[in-house]
């Protein structure tokens, strides 16, 4: 809410008035943030303060906050935003008089007399803050009726639904898209009662540059952005005899889908959601973990094969779907840096319907595998055509965080007291170098342990590499490796991996390795998790409790990891190899900037 | 251009040189003495010295607001920056408004040389003239003078052999009326979407690009040279006392003389309708008169002797606006104008915040529900609290002012409103309604 305390440091301190209150408030503050100070909360609708990733929505559009300003003096009250308006001395503030009251429902009902009230069925229902809003300001009649927005809904990409109807036009997804994520794909289309966000020219969200990361959904308030929903699919498989159905939960679902059912933010359960998966019935519940040691040991081969070879360097991590798809349509021309390594549930999911098929003797065609993420881009994914023919078709359907967390309800299961199971084996041991997968900094951390042993061929005592650890959007690391010292940077969130590719290519920089997650802050604040409603607290305890797993896991190092030894030694040989390609890598592809 | 002349109530100063020179040869302004102000300004005066002559002139800005100009220079030139700009705003999207573009084609220069003077007091080097896409002649006569200024050493590098040097560009607006508010233009200027930012910051303080930025209107600028050659002295005498010197006005609708005028602040209505205007064809009564355009209100005979002035026409719930002056005769139906008013600003909202994007929309609507005689009276409280809210809750000028029209039709004509009401209640004239809830209600 306030900005940190540091910011307001040096700042003099100021006397106002909020309710005929004095008030002793730093100069420079919002009246929203001197008014939380007061212990007096004031709605708010389009206003979004995610300071942690730079990101302020200050459209002060939607008029929700209005608060009265006295002026004595000319006798002439003002109403004015809460949110966007800076305190300044001497300031009478009314937070509840009549007329604050009366502008602020006026936009609540407004708004409302322009939304789809279909709460019942709305994707958001329980989740939508407008909904919220209306429920705290007692809003009991919409005075004024009339004409409301009527445009298709955009299923076109398969991952994100644009619903513009109930669009509130509080452009956060806009703030997002543009100021964290540099995709400039959401912006401000039409004019007076058309105005609403979409893509240049309202294209279908398909054609535009989109790269699905999801961030926006995150943010939008209401159910104007939301996931395609593929949770009727699974029960389908599930009901079908002749499906097997395996399900693997990527590593920052076991963090976060306590939330779906108010738990503390940051518990770790993952013990309950394999038995919550088990009794939905899935045939075998897998871990991606399992496939991101699978990545490390392929990614941490290519990376000394281009060390030792003079390759392309930097080697870039290729394990986000959203990047890939920014990289291809915003730098095509550094389209050779990126480890060809697919992700980690693609490449579980190839090896499952090759090697798994094949030792347990089930048939490829009849095996679904549902992929539990944190993200939304892996909906799209997972419908490219180079993942998508003949023994790659590897991964049949993807689900969010979310997603699971409301088929965990619809199923009755109260997820809080199930007790705790493992697992499926075989490939069902994991590695906390997998684990921490789940954050920024986590898929370099993993493949550095890894590498590290390989290179220098002795023991890694210390497995916690503490500066590829943090919060910042945008980090530069050295590791020491032997003799050889690797440059790392590390960037999450889309406007931070533009920074680092354009030094990169303009050649202002060098490093060897690169990872980048499209997510601020990593897969933890992907878009497809549980909504944070704008309090990025909670996303950080969600990354303490995934350096917490890693800590309880025996074995941290990928290439310890007994199964995947055991993969390696059965079916695929060398680590890098032609199978491996044949298996485990793909190629990207130059797209359009539009 | 009509413009209506040999009237003693008449007075030109933004107008000056409007119909007597010829606007594509810079030699005819300059032998009526222009540029000597800007030769005054840069080679005899200090900046603060053109902002305090200014200042003291009492020139108060002729695009609407009304804000002193003296004031907004001095403001500008103290902000610490590298890069300063000035703006002309040539938008002028009211309806029935013409003055901007009566000057721009008769008299270019006189906004190029103001620019100049301004750019100088506030520190800028370059100047940026919007204009509507839809004045292709003025376009044309603002492209030549400005090659003409260029020739003949009057922009471009060290002016005057001064090391002031000033550039003016030329940018094109699509004709938004929205686009006309100053951080709207701004934004429209940077080729970004054209809608107003919250204020603050002001553009002053962050506007184009960021940097400190004036914006003034077309005739504020028109009145820069007079005030710099005659003196503050002589322009202060001219007007009332809180406003000095002349405003333009364009006159249209019911009137018998249509046209631009231009008459010293203070005017009152009565004397620019039949004393200038030669009052209401057709034998037919005055009903009202709409000033501010789709931001203003209407005032009715009872307010006719009301002198023209900005605090004036806000006290009797009306605006100056930029100018446009639309006179109504006892035909016109006042409820029907209210509509083509909201009409008007809710296709032209930008869309931006909900009270002006929702709202004008929902205002429209029961307006059209009463001309259609399907109204009631709790449609009229309707109408009128939101009227009120959207007054109070919109984020820039346009949603602010846009249920003047409404709100000034209720008050001064009641009955009109009445009388598409089927429920009434209420005798003829009786005039207060009802109001079932008691939150949004206020007199
Ligand atoms: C909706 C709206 C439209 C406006 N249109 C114009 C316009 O067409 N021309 C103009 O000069 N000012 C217009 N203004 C006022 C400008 O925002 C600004 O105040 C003015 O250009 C400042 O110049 P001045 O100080 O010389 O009056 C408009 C304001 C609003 C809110
Ligand atoms: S889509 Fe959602 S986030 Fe974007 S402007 Fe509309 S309501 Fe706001
Ligand atoms: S008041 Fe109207 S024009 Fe102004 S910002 Fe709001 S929607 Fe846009
Ligand atoms: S929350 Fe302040 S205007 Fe929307």
């Amino acid at each position: 809410m306030a900005g940190t305390p540091e910011e307001h440091a040096d700042k003099k301190n100021i006397g106002i008035k909020i309710n005929h209150l004095d008030l002793t408030v730093p100069e420079g503050i919002t009246i929203l943030e001197a008014a939380h100070k007061a212990g007096v909360k004031i709605p708010t609708l389009c206003h979004l303060d995610l300071h942690d990733i730079k990101m302020v929505n200050k459209t002060a559009s939607c008029r929700v906050c209005m608060v009265e300003l006295v002026d004595s003096k000319n006798n002439r009250n003002k109403i004015v935003p809460a949110c966007v308006t800076k305190v300044s001395e001497g300031m009478e503030i009314l937070t509840s008089s009549l007329r604050a009251i009366t502008t602020r429902r006026m936009s609540v009902e407004l708004l409302l007399s322009n939304h789809p009230n279909e709460c019942f069925t709305c994707p958001k229902n329980r989740e939508c803050e407008l909904q919220a809003l209306a429920a705290e300001l007692g809003i009991r009649e919409i005075r004024w009726e009339g004409e409301r927005m009527d445009y298709p809904k955009d299923l076109s990409s398969g991952a994100i639904v644009k619903d513009s109807n109930k669009c509130i036009y509080c452009r956060r997804c806009e703030t997002m898209c543009n100021e964290v994520q540099t995709c400039g794909i959401l912006s401000g289309i039409g004019r007076g009662f058309d105005a609403h966000v979409g893509p240049a020219f309202n294209i279908p969200m398909v054609e535009s540059s989109c790269t699905y990361c999801g961030q926006c959904v995150q943010v939008c308030p209401t159910a104007a952005l939301t996931e395609v929903n593929h949770t009727d699919k699974v029960w389908e498989a599930l009901n079908d005899p002749d499906k097997h159905v395996i399900v693997q939960t990527a590593p920052a679902i076991r963090v976060t889908i306590g939330e779906m059912f108010n738990m503390e933010p940051g518990t770790i359960v993952t013990g309950k959601l394999v038995t919550a998966l088990k009794r939905m019935g899935f045939n075998t519940v897998f871990d991606t973990d399992f496939g991101a040691d699978l990545t490390i040991m392929e990614e941490a081969a290519e990376l000394i094969y281009r060390l030792n070879n003079n390759k392309t360097l930097p080697m870039l991590t290729s394990c986000c779907p959203a990047w890939v798809k920014f990289i291809e349509h915003q730098f095509p021309e550094l389209l050779d840096i990126p480890s060809t390594c697919k992700s980690p549930h693609i490449m579980f999911g190839t090896i499952i319907k090759t090697y798994y098929a094949e030792k347990n003797g089930i048939d490829p065609d009849n095996i679904v595998i549902v992929s539990v993420m944190p993200c939304i881009a892996k909906k799209a994914e997972t419908k490219r055509p180079e993942l998508t023919k003949d023994e790659h078709n590897n991964v049949d359907i993807v689900v969010t965080t979310r997603e699971l967390g409301l088929m965990i309800k619809e199923a009755g299961l109260d997820f809080e007291s199930l007790p705790d199971s493992e697992y499926d084996k075989p490939l069902g041991e994991t590695t906390g170098a997998s684990v921490i997968f789940g954050t920024t900094g986590g898929v370099i951390e993993a493949a550095i342990r890894t590498a590290y042993e390989w290179i220098t061929g002795g023991e890694l005592k210390k497995v916690e590499f503490e500066q590829l650890r943090g919060a910042a959007g945008l980090r530069k690391a050295t590791v020491q490796v032997g003799d050889k010292t690797l440059r790392i940077g590390i960037a999450s969130g889309l406007g931070n991996a533009r920074t680092l590719l354009e030094e990169i290519r303009d050649g202002k920089a060098e490093y060897e390795a690169i990872e980048i997650m499209a997510c601020p802050g990593g897969c933890i604040a992907g878009g497809g998790q549980p909504y944070h409603h704008g309090n990025f607290e909670i996303v950080k305890k969600r990354q303490e409790a995934i350096y917490q797993e890693d800590r309880n896991k025996k074995i941290r190092k990928s290439h310890e990891n007994s199964e995947i030894l055991k993969l390696y030694k059965e079916y695929i040989g060398e680590p890098f190899n032609d199978t491996a390609h044949r298996l485990l890598h793909t190629h990207y592809e130059e797209r359009e900037r539009i | 251009m009509v413009e209506i002349s040999n009237n003693k109530k008449l007075l030109r100063i933004a107008l000056r040189n409007c119909g007597l020179l010829n606007p594509e040869d810079i030699f005819e302004y300059i032998a009526l003495g222009g540029y000597e102000s800007l030769g005054k300004a840069i080679t005899q005066m200090t900046q603060d010295q053109v902002i305090d002559e200014i200042k003291k002139s009492g020139l108060r800005g002729r695009g609407g607001g009304g804000f002193p100009t003296g004031l907004k220079w001095e403001l500008t030139k103290k902000q610490k920056s590298q890069e300063k700009f000035i703006i002309c705003n040539a938008d002028e999207g009211d309806p029935g408004a013409f003055m901007d573009r009566s000057i721009l084609e008769g008299d270019p220069h006189s906004v190029l040389e103001a620019m100049a003077i301004g750019g100088y007091a506030i520190g800028a080097r370059k100047g940026l003239i919007y204009i509507r896409a839809e004045y292709p002649l003025a376009i044309a006569r603002l492209s030549t003078a400005l090659q003409q200024a260029g020739e003949n050493g009057l922009l471009g590098e060290n002016i005057f052999g001064t090391d002031f040097s000033f550039d003016i560009y030329l940018k094109y607006g699509a004709g938004a009326f929205v686009c006309g508010e100053e951080t709207a233009l701004i934004n429209s200027c940077e080729g970004k979407r054209g809608e107003p930012n919250y204020k603050p910051p002001y553009p002053v303080e962050e506007g184009y690009w960021g940097y400190p930025t004036c914006v003034n209107n077309v005739e504020t600028f028109a009145n820069i040279a007079p005030i710099i050659t005659k003196g503050a002295q002589w322009f202060a005498s001219l007007g009332t006392e809180k406003c000095k010197g002349t405003k333009v006005f364009a006159l249209v609708g019911k009137i018998k003389n249509v046209g631009v005028i231009e008459v010293p602040m203070g005017t009152t209505l009565r004397e620019i309708i039949y004393d200038i205007g030669g009052g209401i064809p057709g034998g037919r009564k005055f009903k009202a008169v709409q000033t501010g355009g789709p931001s203003g209100g209407v005032i009715g005979e009872a307010n006719l002797d009301t002198p023209m002035d900005y605090d004036s026409l806000i006290s009797i719930g009306s605006m100056m606006g930029s100018g446009g002056m639309i006179i109504m005769d006892e035909t016109d139906n006042m409820v029907k104008i209210a509509k083509f008013y909201l009409e008007f600003t809710m296709d032209e909202s930008c869309g931006r915040c909900t009270p002006c994007r929702i709202g004008t929309k929902r205002l429209y609507e029961i307006l059209n529900k009463i001309t259609s005689r399907k109204g009631t009276m709790a449609d009229l409280d309707a109408l009128k609290q939101l009227a009120y809210m959207v007054k109070d809750g919109s984020l820039c000028g346009l949603g602010q002012t846009a249920p003047n029209p409404v709100i000034s039709t209720m008050k001064y004509f009641w009955d009109e409103y009445l009388a598409f009401i089927k429920d009434v209640d209420h005798p003829r004239g009786e005039g207060r309604y009802t109001a079932k809830n008691k939150i949004g209600i206020r007199s």
